[in-house]
């Protein structure tokens, strides 16, 4: 199972599948961040976006992604101040610029865009800016990949994701190696390193000998990013969370800490408290993202869940297992 | 999601586009039977006529490699000459917002008239109308434009003539104006110049060199991948593409690569598609020897497998299929 989104995409974009031999087949887990997203933070951030005087700033995956009832790309269209940017240092620098207005970022993402959310709060506190706030949906990776396994997912080994394992390093890891007797590779996102990364899991479980093996070497050190863990440390705490199709997995999720309360967009705009209901009728984006089932198996996949008219999480990011499929699988050829 | 209202996804060129030109056309084109491609073809008192009108709402209007005015021009320009036709006159409506600086429009008019002398057409006539702040980005343009074709050139826009075995070539590389535009609005740094460029004289002398061509098309919004879907789409073959074929810069790979677009779906503005058939090697020739078309590569071959799809090779040899895109992924770039 490739856990990471990125290498999704990069699977298919390179047409990986298309070349493995018919024994190997490769699972896409729950590594990105707009499908694990609740459709309740779509409407906590829609719900922010309401309030006067704010400006909404985000990451353009997330625009498309529905909420209950409508998603942030349709309000956008009516007339909200909802703006694209490509960094949460971009809706930093709106805030900045429009001090009169109270600045709300959706923070999504793993280990990978948590430490710059950090420095994101970190900066604004610095320049004592008072109109910047992240509503964070962030998440770490290593507790949903131990629930998986926990949950019975039929894999043989992981590939790891390569960019959190550029700020984590590769020992977040070890425990599922030695807990759960499961291989694990850390992998780049280029044909090759992903070529590899699989013949080195393949030979490990040929050998049975699971291991911990770190393919992306000229990226990935043992130790990881020191700083921007630290930075990611400092401002933020782990809580338990809810992981779309996946339930609540304890000790998952990023929440800021008390002393960063004024820049906590659900301590100041206070949307409700809700309680997780089911996913939309039909939809097996849980399957899916757990690796029980592919979109192939879905029975909405490319007639009802198109990325026009998207029902599923999958279906909205470029990085989700139904877009990836429906762009580059739809039908084999 | 976004069935009742516009959305920028309706002007992206991809799937909602084509949503909204086929209400257009289910309401206009009741009652004539005129083929819709880039421009109307069709038998008026002047001859055989090709028609097109387009709209410019590029933000920034100075990017570089060009601005809104040839941007204008060019569009305009290339949408006749890819269904065939020698362009000859153009119109140009100038909606302008308050407060603009006149040096600014004049500026932008001089280069719509430098690009209009080296594309050999003339603009005849035009409009101009003045909004409040607010009701437009500073300035959107509208050219209309007229050309004349051959007889034997009247299929060309339509592809009723592609068949199996027919070669897919393309003047150079792919993406470039749309990371342009992209990138002077984000303020990136680097050398990727918009392809922004008038084809009318690369593809006149392609057509002259012998009657191979079945189709044109210049892939603007929705890129190399919406003319080739729809291409598949419309005669019923299926295409295979090469990946390693595909010319794109190495720094329009590499910033594809870290914004995660696609370059096959990024807008060009100086790139023809043509599909020819048996004598292809001497078109590709004719393009190579234009100084538009340096880079002109063979990309594809028309397959009478797998219709309706477009299948691309990978550089690794594995396989995947190219769509359409579903919705935008650069807001207004051209």
């Amino acid at each position: 199972m490739e856990v990471c989104g990125g290498h999704t995409t990069s699977i298919h974009k390179f047409g990986i599948p298309s070349l493995l031999p018919d024994n190997i087949k490769l699972l896409s887990g729950p590594g990105c961040p707009v499908c694990v997203t609740s459709r309740y933070f779509i409407d906590d951030a829609l719900e922010c976006s309401r309030t006067e005087n704010i400006i909404l700033t985000t990451l353009g995956d997330l625009i498309r992604v529905p909420g209950t009832e409508t998603s942030l790309y349709k309000e956008k269209s009516a007339g909200r101040d909802i703006r694209i940017v490509y960094s949460v240092l971009d809706a930093l620098q709106i805030a900045k610029d429009n001090k009169d207005k109270k600045i709300v970022f959706p923070g999504i993402g793993f280990e990978t865009t948590a430490p710059l959310s950090a420095a994101a709060i970190h900066q604004a506190q610095e320049t004592g800016l008072d109109n910047f706030y992240i509503l964070s949906a962030h998440k770490i990776m290593p507790p949903v990949m131990k629930a998986l396994i926990t949950e019975g997912v039929k894999i043989n080994g992981y590939i790891c994701p390569g960019h959190v394992s550029v700020i984590t390093g590769t020992e977040i890891y070890k425990s599922i190696v030695e807990d759960y007797k499961l291989g694990c590779v850390v992998s780049g996102f280029e044909a090759l390193d992903i070529l590899q990364s699989i013949y080195m899991l393949v030979n490990q479980i040929e050998k049975n000998q699971p291991a911990l093996e770190n393919q992306y070497t000229r990226a990935v050190k043992k130790k990881g990013n020191k700083k921007a863990l630290a930075m990611m440390n400092k401002v933020f705490e782990t809580s338990d969370d809810w992981w779309r199709g996946i339930g609540t997995i304890p000790g998952s999720g990023l929440s800021l800490k008390s002393e960063f309360k004024s820049f906590d967009a659900r301590q100041i705009f206070n949307p409700v408290e809700r309680t997780e209901s089911e996913e939309e009728k039909g939809c097996i984006c849980g399957e899916i993202l757990k690796g029980f089932k592919t979109p192939a198996d879905c029975p909405l996949f490319s007639h009802l869940c198109t990325p026009v008219n998207p029902v599923g999480a999958c279906m909205v990011s470029g990085e989700g297992s139904c877009a990836t499929w429906y762009k580059y699988k739809r039908e084999a050829v | 999601m976004s069935s009742n209202i516009i959305t920028l996804d309706h002007g992206s060129g991809g799937k909602l586009t084509m949503d909204l030109i086929k209400m257009f056309t289910s309401n206009f084109g009741k009652n004539n039977s005129i083929e819709m491609t880039d421009s109307a073809v069709f038998d008026s008192e002047l001859g055989i006529t090709a028609f097109t009108t387009d709209s410019y709402v590029v933000n920034p209007i100075y990017f570089p490699g060009g601005d809104i005015g040839k941007l204008a021009v060019c569009g305009t320009v290339n949408d006749l000459a890819v269904s065939g036709a020698i362009p000859k006159y153009l119109s140009c409506a100038f909606i302008l917002e308050e407060g603009l600086s006149i040096d600014e429009l004049e500026s932008i008019v001089k280069s719509m008239s430098k690009t209009a002398d080296s594309a050999g057409v003339s603009i005849i006539t035009g409009d101009t109308k003045v909004v409040e702040k607010g009701a437009c980005d500073r300035m959107f343009i509208n050219t209309a434009g007229v050309g004349f074709l051959q007889k034997k050139h009247k299929l060309i826009g339509s592809g009723a003539n592609v068949k199996p075995g027919d070669k897919i070539l393309i003047n150079g590389n792919i993406g470039d104006h749309g990371l342009a535009v992209l990138s002077i609005r984000n303020s990136f740094t680097n050398d990727i110049k918009s392809d922004c460029a008038p084809l009318n004289n690369l593809i006149k002398n392609c057509l002259a060199v012998n009657d191979s061509i079945h189709f044109m098309r210049d892939a603007t919004r929705g890129g190399l991948a919406a003319v080739l879907t729809e291409l598949s789409e419309k005669v019923n073959f299926g295409i295979s593409i090469n990946e390693k074929n595909i010319p794109l810069a190495e720094s329009t790979r590499g910033l594809c690569e870290f914004l995660g677009f696609d370059p096959l779906h990024l807008a060009n503005e100086g790139k023809v598609i043509i599909v020819a058939g048996d004598g292809w090697k001497e078109i590709l020739k004719t393009m190579e020897s234009h100084p538009l078309g340096k880079e002109s590569r063979v990309i594809g071959t028309i397959v009478d497998r797998y219709p309706g799809r477009v299948v691309l090779e990978t550089e690794i040899g594995g396989s995947r299929i190219i769509d359409i895109p579903a919705g935008m992924q650069l807001p207004r770039i051209c």
